[in-house]
């Protein structure tokens, strides 16, 4: 099916990205033996949490929270692929079972976007093909008494996460979203892989990367400031960049406007429901969050827009409603228009 | 046109754009030039290498320059844990960081552990576009800026016209072929010394100012960065000129558009605070303004002086001093021209002849001492002082032999010095005595290949203070620990110092201090340290630098037994499972020219002294640096070029009186492996072998996916089927020397008998390199196109590799009987082995040949038990022996 160039259309209007897929996942209480299947019924580890396995396990599953998303106005969703890396499928024994993960992950979310596409050709429906930031960093230590040590090297996080864009773009997305960077290094290593990737095949796909703030200090877990990491991705040809997860939209807003300054790329935001409450869920209403959302639009912060943790489609209709009304950010490049 | 900026993060961000200060490069943690990080970092106290980075930062650096680029550190790990450690200090890391080094594997491991964008220092055309290329490539792929030296393969540019040639050309490159974004690219078009008094100098600062302006002007977006202190080094000594010409430099380049730098602000005037008449000069000189500006500076300099030393010779104004002074400016500088008339006068004045060597000739030579001490002067001058001073010591001997009186020379104590039985290698033990001799300690130079037995009877004889032992090959400390027992048998009482190339500190804790505790056994790292150590166990301070070393010592070992219980090994049948992986099927080995020996008798010298490599020949000398860097280096420059052009002189001599005569040896053989031996056959058939080789394999645990490599790994096993080959060679260059060794030692000459072996050495090394070269393209000819530069060479870039017995690869030295025996190398070379199985003439190279594709250099390290039974197994030798020669690869006591 042919689709208009993303960027050519977020030109044109605020795309809207998908919500959490943990959370609906949870609404179906899915047992051991749904995830295991057929295939891993012997697997010698629990599965029982495993989400990306899914895709091979219970494909019905995802497609049917896909949908919704798209239903529910998402042009972009996300692939269910965030721990689709042999280091961190590492943790369940299943490092075989990645490329299939992916693949599969990827033709299940472009079967249900391209089907909702065909009913309404006029607005195309997009994948991005989601990596995480994997279980380990690059540029932190875990042991405390050896500040030098590190659990995972560049070169190590490079092969894993070739794979999986390999896997990924065999299974047909449209985009890659490198996501939830909570140390920057990770992504770099991801970039690297992808664009070395690029370059094997003979063919590039836009990169969407999303860095997180952890906590009110404005920076990253592994230290950097929104604008250190900025600089410290802008070397990758990006279609965006932006920030997700950790912060509820108001305590996204500071840093997201750091963005909106300084970035010449396309800027993305899909913040959780809030903060998580006692219980560690996340119950911002779908109004109270698109009520913040608003402020994002008018002043035009953001060219893409949607929720991370504890959001459902019910978030995304509320935000999707409110984006088709405010026109894109556009991009100031304050600096370079400075200088001359 | 609109710019963008060049931005950098650590975990701040930092943005340079035109109008923005001049970014500070803090050039502190950088092992070639801060002598205190590179003890810091060598002696792994990474806690206050990292304080020395917190210092930088806290002085205001904006960037901060790391390089761990020394011949004794693994530079790759050592890049890879500091700034791991850096990442963790927030305080630091959070402005950028400047990976420098001239390696690029150095660089990637940086780039792997950076999360901010760096600056890489430093690509350039040096090797051609196609590295040049690929490098820019990766350095954006890992999200850096990079630093672009302007050098091409032509050498480093140094006129206005090279300088901006090259950074076009590599603009250009860079621009349009890397699409590497411009803003991220920073010239560094080379500043060099000015005043030096060679005229071609004389514009290189100008040259710098209108290259920088030109950067600026005609490559959009770049950005101008060099090493400040390089300008001023004909000025060493004089911190006030020094300043001054720093800061006027920046002054002007920055306002050519110069907005990065390497620069020690603690050396940095305020142009504004700088007088004016000195300031007059200065920009004379660096502007070249006029004809006489470098001697009006040098003049006017002389009011400013800070202490003696100061870059000019100028006419014979010190002829004027009184007699003390002109010795002592003779024996600084190493002049012996006048030394036998001012001896002679000062003769004249004493009662006594001997006085004169008491009185005015120690003087002086304390202040050499003293210089050298405080790092003002370097050992290739001290031994030239050396020289002066025998001289003067051999004019006075008749008189003091005429007076006949009792009463040796009094002097500050004696010293025995020999090279250990079995080594035949004196050059580093030859520079020790000279020192010492010119601090007043009498020397007595046993040699090389001493027995135990001959040291211990001379040391009775001589009622030696010290003993001094030397060697350079491993079974020498074997030797050394044997001999530390005899002297502990004996009850001597002496201290025992320990040097030469393969001894080390570790090593003289656990083994040879254990042997000897009547009194304190000592590793000294270099001639420069000899003095102090020989001092300090002389002197009133001897019972705390002795409880000073018992306790390092001590803590040594304690470290060595715990080290040595982390370690992780294979046992070796898994060790050997996981052999190197080739595909035999695919591959066809090239079959050599001939089969057998063949010989070179009287290798022409000038073409071997093309193939030299210069960067051991410094080090032979105790002067740290890569060669041809090591000539502008700031600190070592200036001696560093007057060595290079002494050894020049020499070399030409060598060639035209033919000094040296170079005989070699090479041999190719049918081959196929068998587990971890090699097996030789007589002819091609293959029906019988006639020699096993016998081959160690690494045992330590690996990463996934690296194996456990064994030189046999590398040629086709027998069960294969493939014919297989491997060459062997000896070569020297050291045949010859003697008559010319005695003719230096008449004239007293210590400074041309350690350049004409080290020369020897290098013109070996380069034989061996050369040969190597013509079997890869001619006699073997398994790469016949092969084309490649010295650097290439000295990089080891080829197909290939020599490895020696003895030495990592390989490191059983009995092996070398079998390469011998194979070569007829004692009479077709003329090289004799010793029982240690060193190599007689010293300036000698031996080893095997390896053709394959895959193999590499690389060290066996520890190996256990099981291995060195099988191994003495194969090699039908009792274990207890093979133990012996193994010791320093056993993972075992």
């Amino acid at each position: 099916m042919t689709k208009p160039d993303i960027r050519d259309l977020l030109k044109e209007r605020i795309l809207v990205l998908d919500g959490a897929m943990g959370t609906m996942i949870q609404r179906y209480k899915l047992e051991e033996d749904d995830f295991r299947g057929e295939r891993f019924k012997n697997h010698a580890h629990p599965l029982k949490g495993n989400n990306d396995l899914l895709a091979i396990t219970r494909p019905d599953v995802l497609k049917a929270i896909h949908v919704q998303y798209l239903e529910a106005g998402a042009d972009i969703i996300e692939t269910n692929t965030f721990s689709g890396t042999t280091i961190a499928q590492a943790d369940y024994h299943l490092e075989d079972a990645v490329y299939d993960i992916n693949y599969l992950s990827a033709k299940i979310a472009k079967e249900a976007a391209d089907e909702v596409t065909a009913k309404n050709p006029d607005k195309p429906r997009y994948v991005a093909g989601a990596i995480g930031p994997t279980n380990r960093t690059a540029s932190l230590s875990p042991d405390v008494n050896d500040p030098g040590y590190r659990a995972v090297t560049f070169d190590q996080l490079v092969v894993a996460y070739k794979e999986q864009t390999k896997a990924l773009i065999d299974g047909g997305v449209d985009v890659i979203l490198v996501e939830t960077i909570f140390d920057t290094l990770n992504a770099k290593a991801a970039l690297f892989a992808i664009t070395e990737y690029f370059e094997e095949v003979g063919k590039e796909y836009p990169i969407m990367v999303s860095g997180t703030i952890t906590d009110a200090s404005g920076r990253t877990l592994s230290g950097q400031t929104t604008e250190a990491f900025l600089i410290s991705v802008s070397h990758a040809p990006l279609l965006s960049v932006g920030l997700n997860c950790a912060l509820g939209a108001s305590q996204l807003r500071p840093y997201l406007q750091v963005l909106d300054k300084k970035s010449d790329f396309f800027v993305s935001a899909y913040p959780n429901a809030g903060l998580p409450n006692e219980f560690g869920h996340y119950d911002e209403t779908p109004e109270l969050m698109a009520s913040q959302i608003k402020d994002y639009l008018e002043e035009g912060l953001v060219n893409i827009v949607g929720g991370c943790c504890g959001t459902t489609p019910d978030h995304i209709r509320a935000i999707a409603k409110l984006a088709a009304n405010y026109k894109p950010r556009v991009a100031e490049t304050t600096e370079t228009a400075n200088i001359q | 046109m609109s710019i963008a900026p060049l931005k950098l993060s650590g975990l701040e961000p930092l943005v340079v754009f035109p109008g923005s200060n001049f970014v500070n490069v803090g050039e502190r943690t950088n092992v070639t030039g801060s002598k205190k990080f590179l003890r810091l970092i060598k002696e792994g106290k990474f806690d206050e290498a990292l304080s020395v980075a917190r210092d930088q930062v806290e002085g205001g650096a904006q960037v901060l320059d790391v390089n761990m680029d020394e011949g004794m550190l693994d530079g790759v790990a050592t890049m890879t844990r500091f700034l791991n450690l850096l990442a963790s200090e927030p305080d630091i890391s959070r402005i950028p960081v400047m990976i420098d080094s001239s390696k690029w594997e150095i660089i990637e491991a940086g780039l792997k552990c950076v999360q901010g964008k760096s600056i890489v220092n430093s690509i350039s055309l040096k090797e051609g576009e196609e590295p040049f290329i690929k490098y820019a490539k990766l350095i954006k792929r890992y999200g850096a800026a990079t630093v672009v030296m302007a050098f091409d393969e032509q050498g480093q540019a140094d006129t206005y016209e090279r300088r901006i040639e090259i950074c076009k050309k590599s603009y250009d490159i860079l621009v349009n072929v890397v699409k590497f974004p411009p803003q991220d690219i920073i010239f560094d078009p080379n500043i060099f010394p000015v005043a030096t008094g060679i005229e071609e100098h004389n514009n290189y600062a100008v040259d710098f100012f209108k290259a920088t302006r030109w950067i600026r002007e005609n490559l959009p977006g770049a950005h101008v960065s060099g090493g400040v202190s390089n300008v001023s080094f004909s000025f060493r000594g004089n911190d006030t000129v020094r300043e001054a010409m720093h800061s006027a430099f920046l002054y002007h380049a920055i306002k050519e558009g110069m907005d990065m730098g390497i620069v020690n602000p603690t050396m940095l005037a305020v142009y504004d605070d700088i007088p004016k008449d000195l300031l007059e000069r200065v920009e004379d000189v660096l502007l070249n303004r006029r004809p006489d500006s470098t001697e009006r500076l040098l003049d006017f300099a002389e009011s400013f002086k800070g202490d003696k030393s100061i870059g000019k010779e100028k006419d014979l104004e010190w002829r004027k001093g009184d007699v003390q002074e002109r010795i002592t400016h003779a024996l600084v500088k190493g002049m012996a021209d006048y030394i036998e008339e001012d001896t002679e006068e000062a003769r004249l004045m004493y009662d006594h002849p001997i006085k004169v060597i008491e009185g005015p000739l120690m003087k002086g030579m304390n202040v050499v001492g003293d210089l050298f001490g405080e790092g003002k002067m370097f050992l290739p001058q001290v031994v030239k002082s050396a020289r002066v001073m025998k001289k003067a010591v051999a004019h006075l001997l008749p008189y003091i032999e005429a007076l006949k009186q009792e009463g040796d020379r009094s002097n500050a104590g004696k010293v025995l010095m020999a090279t250990v039985k079995g080594d035949v290698h004196d050059i580093g033990k030859n520079i020790v005595g000279v020192v010492l001799g010119c601090n007043n300690y009498e020397v007595i130079d046993l040699g090389v290949m001493v027995p135990a037995e001959k040291i211990l009877a001379a040391a009775r004889e001589h009622n030696v203070d010290i003993i001094g032992l030397s060697g350079l090959i491993t079974p020498s400390l074997d030797e050394m620990v044997h001999l530390a027992k005899e002297l502990q048998r004996g009850g001597f009482k002496q201290p025992l110092l320990i040097g030469g190339a393969t001894t080390s500190k570790m090593h003289t804790a656990v083994k040879i201090e254990a042997s000897y505790t009547n009194a304190p056994v000592v590793h000294v790292l270099d001639a420069s340290r000899s003095v102090t150590v020989v001092e300090s166990l002389l002197g009133d301070k001897r019972p705390d630098f002795e409880a000073a070393i018992r306790e390092e010592y001590e803590m040594m070992r304690e470290r060595h037994r715990s080290s040595q219980s982390h370690k992780e090994y294979l046992p070796i049948q898994e060790a050997r499972a996981n052999h190197v992986p080739i595909d035999w099927n695919t591959t066809t080995p090239t079959k050599p020219s001939f089969l057998g020996l063949k010989e070179f008798n009287d290798y022409p010298l000038d073409e071997l002294a093309r193939y030299i490599d210069w960067t051991p020949f410094f080090q032979t000398w105790e002067m740290a640096g890569r060669f041809p860097a090591i000539l502008t280096d700031h600190v070592v420059g200036v001696e560093a070029t007057k060595l290079y052009n002494d050894a020049k002189v020499m070399l030409q001599q060598i060639v035209d009186k033919k000094m040296l005569r170079a005989n070699g040896v090479i041999g190719f053989w049918p081959a196929n492996s068998e587990g971890d031996d090699i097996q030789l056959f007589s002819d091609d058939t293959r029906s019988q072998s006639f020699v096993t080789l016998h081959h160690l394999r690494q045992q330590n645990r690996k990463a996934a996916g690296q194996p456990n490599l064994c030189l046999s790994d590398y040629i086709a096993p027998v069960e294969v089927g493939v014919k297989d080959y491997l060459g062997g060679f000896a070569v020297t260059a050291g045949l010859g020397m003697e008559p010319w060794l005695e003719q230096y030692a008449k004239d007293h000459d210590d400074y041309s008998s350690i350049m004409l072996k080290a020369l020897a050495d290098r013109l070996a090394e380069a034989f061996a390199e050369r040969l190597h070269e013509r079997v890869r393209k001619e006699f073997w000819g398994y790469v016949p196109q092969e084309e490649l530069g010295g650097e290439d060479l000295i990089n080891e870039k080829y197909q290939g590799i020599r490895p020696a017995p003895g030495y990592p690869a390989c490191p059983d030295h009995t092996e070398k009987a079998e390469l011998f025996s194979l070569l007829d190398a004692t009479n077709k070379a003329g090289i004799i082995l010793t029982e240690s199985y060193a190599m007689m003439p010293a300036a000698a190279v031996s080893g095997w040949y390896f053709s394959h594709p895959q193999s590499k250099y690389f060290g066996v390290g520890k190996v256990t038990k099981d291995q060195v039974t099988d191994y003495a197994r194969r090699k039908g030798m009792e274990l207890e022996v093979m133990e012996r020669w193994l010791a320093p690869v056993l993972s075992y006591d």
